[in-house]
């Protein structure tokens, strides 16, 4: 696939050479860094050393924080489905190799059995074009869960910020489509700009300052059920649900009905395996009654139950869960622990 | 069947006939209800121990078993306690409303498996509802030469508290059924077993020979009941239940449903209890 580089201040020109296209790039919105599609005149925020990674996850992108499914009238049987927005062709600008790599989890688990229309709509209409990370946050450790600050395999296009230009390389037919939509603006890689990208990539490699040895970690996690281990971390907790929420492989939603007046709607929005409702019979009862339990489907769900169902561990190492976490629990930590952990012979009560 | 190409569209039904089982605070209705799509009706299908989620535009669904026989052609029953938010709002509902259906969901007993064998039902209390699909399938005239004994153990609180009082009834006549009922307190005119079901189970003692047994029930009562037919001698193998969780989208995506790495949505409600010992979460 192709090589092209840009001058950095030539930015401008790639957006509205991308006018076909809707594009969605990281911005800062309110306090915090999110992608948002971008205005005129706006430019992305993705240069190197002015940060690691967006605050919220980019899966709102294919899944949104709340989203209509369908409306109608009360009153009335008729149902109005919502179509996904974004039907036209979406390019997601800046998006960082671990967040890509996230999508190509939650594929699996959109589109086992029937295939969710909403999610992969929108996953069919766009784009990623990656930026490799020059300086990876002090709590990534993307590369012991199979990713790295330029990995390419999940992306249509890297992109590597090359101080005054961008490197831009095409990994995908997606990918090379929209550079020809960029013929324009675009000009030919020499070996300068490929020899810095690798030393780029190899530098933020060796900055990863934190790791986990995942091996057998999923096939011994069942195994801690009934383990005290789990309290040292969910006494601590709040139950508040941000590591879940800014979580790239986080999934889960809920259902819910909404009324004004005679209109509703049926909608769905994120959800926490670490709130008490989540999983609250109408009945009263709860199979995970406290913050021990919803701590330890939390980390089982990601390190153990989501590798035996679709063959892969569902964490991409961005370090979000521990970087918000108000109370500092370190998901690392808790995987090591789980590690020295010593399983008891006798059955978990 | 449900609409691949957008699962989280209900269908509307039409409630035929809609009674009271039993009364109470915690009433359980049974709504015998048909599709308002001609297209929808002629092509559903299910096995038994599917589910569905029944609900009402404005109020939510919420997931519950198909408590009739796909051989009961032409309708759907759910058997509904009034329990939350939207089971008040399913309760109000009489014959002629017409509230929303999703489905079927889930895996259903293997019937066809257990072809040539004894079958054994154990319910408590609202239990029965998921184990009245089973019975309605090998009682039906197609279905009946193919398996052997059947054996309905049924216990609930009071004798008031018993759902499918008359088909109870047929049962109990019935050549090749055996049907043994238990309320948990003494009551007067009561001429069955008094006592948990779990005790009329070692009264009954089935025999696991060539058998199945299917239970369902509160989950202490399940708990108890799979160690009372393990001393009877059945193995795990030839022990199946139902679980039931929250549920929002019932299609493996949501996430809430999960034990361990399964999900009651998709691939339960129906498990052997081979699969769930080696499940700690299964029974929490």
């Amino acid at each position: 696939m192709g090589d092209f580089k840009f001058a950095r201040e030539k930015m401008a020109d790639v957006l509205s050479g991308l006018g076909e296209y809707q594009v969605l790039a990281p911005l800062v919105t309110g306090d915090v860094v999110r992608f948002r599609e971008v205005e005129e005149s706006e430019v992305p925020v993705g240069e190197r050393g002015r940060y690691a990674n967006s605050v919220v996850p980019p899966k709102e992108l294919m899944f949104p924080q709340t989203e209509t499914l369908f409306r109608y009238r009360l009153g009335d049987t008729d149902i109005d489905v919502s179509e996904p927005a974004g039907d036209t062709g979406r390019v997601v600008l800046g998006i960082r190799p671990c967040d890509a790599q996230a999508f190509a989890i939650i594929d699996k688990l959109f589109g086992w059995d029937y295939p969710d229309p909403y999610y992969q709509k929108r996953r069919e209409n766009t784009t990623l074009v990656g930026l490799a990370c020059g300086d990876p946050g002090s709590n990534c450790f993307c590369t012991s869960v199979g990713g790295g600050p330029a990995s390419e395999e999940y992306l249509d296009a890297i992109m590597y910020d090359l101080d005054d230009k961008f490197y831009l390389k095409t990994i995908t037919d997606k990918g090379e489509e929209l550079a020809r939509a960029l013929s324009g603006v675009l000009e030919e890689a020499g070996d300068a700009e490929k020899k810095a990208a690798e030393k780029q990539a190899d530098e933020a490699t060796s900055k990863i300052g934190r790791s986990i040895d995942t091996e057998g970690i999923p096939e011994k996690l069942p195994s801690l059920y009934g383990h005290p281990f789990w309290e040292q971390f969910s006494d601590r907790c709040l139950g508040c649900g941000i590591c879940t929420y800014l979580c790239p492989t986080c999934h889960c939603f809920d259902i819910q009905d909404e009324m004004e007046q005679f209109d509703g709607r049926r909608a769905r929005m994120w959800d926490t395996c670490m709130f008490k409702e989540y999983s609250l019979h109408a009945s009263g009862h709860n199979p995970r009654p406290t913050r021990k339990e919803r701590t330890r489907n939390r980390i089982s769900h990601k390190y153990s139950y989501f590798p035996e169902n679709f063959g892969v561990i569902a964490c991409v190492g961005c370090g979000r869960c521990i970087n918000y976490c108000p109370v500092n629990i370190d998901i690392l930590d808790i995987l090591t622990k789980s590690r020295e952990a010593e399983v008891k012979e006798e059955k978990p009560a | 069947m449900m609409d691949e190409s957008n699962p989280y569209l209900p269908y509307t039904v039409k409630i035929e006939d809609a009674w009271y089982e039993t009364p109470g605070e915690r009433a359980i209705k049974t709504f015998k209800v048909s599709f308002a799509d001609e297209k929808v009706s002629d092509t559903w299908t299910h096995e038994p121990g599917q589910c569905a989620m029944v609900g009402l535009l404005g109020i939510g669904e919420s997931m519950f078993c198909i408590s009739s026989s796909p051989t009961e052609k032409g309708y759907l029953r759910f058997s509904i306690m009034l329990m939350g938010k939207v089971t008040s709002a399913l309760h109000q509902l009489e014959a002629g409303d017409t509230m929303s259906v999703r489905g079927p969901f889930g895996n259903g007993f293997p019937l066809a498996d257990w072809e040539g064998r004894n079958i054994v039902t154990i319910g408590g209390g609202i239990g029965q509802a998921p184990l009245r699909p089973i019975i309605e399938y090998i009682r039906d005239d197609g279905n009946r030469d193919k398996y052997e004994e059947l054996m309905v153990v049924y216990g609930s609180r009071t004798s008031k508290d018993l759902c499918f009082q008359d088909e109870l009834d047929c049962f109990m006549a019935e050549e090749g059924t055996e049907c043994c009922l238990s309320v948990d307190i003494e009551e007067e005119k009561w001429d069955h077993f008094v006592g948990f079901v779990p005790n009329l189970l070692m009264e009954v003692e089935p025999s696991p020979e060539n058998s199945i047994a299917i239970t369902c029930g509160p989950p202490i009562m399940i708990k108890f009941v799979i160690g009372n037919l393990e001393k009877l001698g059945f193995k795990p193998e030839q022990i199946y239940t139902t679980l039931e969780n929250r549920m929002k989208c019932g299609i493996g995506k949501c996430g809430r449903c999960n034990v361990g790495h399964l999900y009651v949505c998709k691939d339960g409600p129906v498990f052997s209890y081979a699969t769930l010992k080696e499940i700690p979460e299964a029974f929490a």
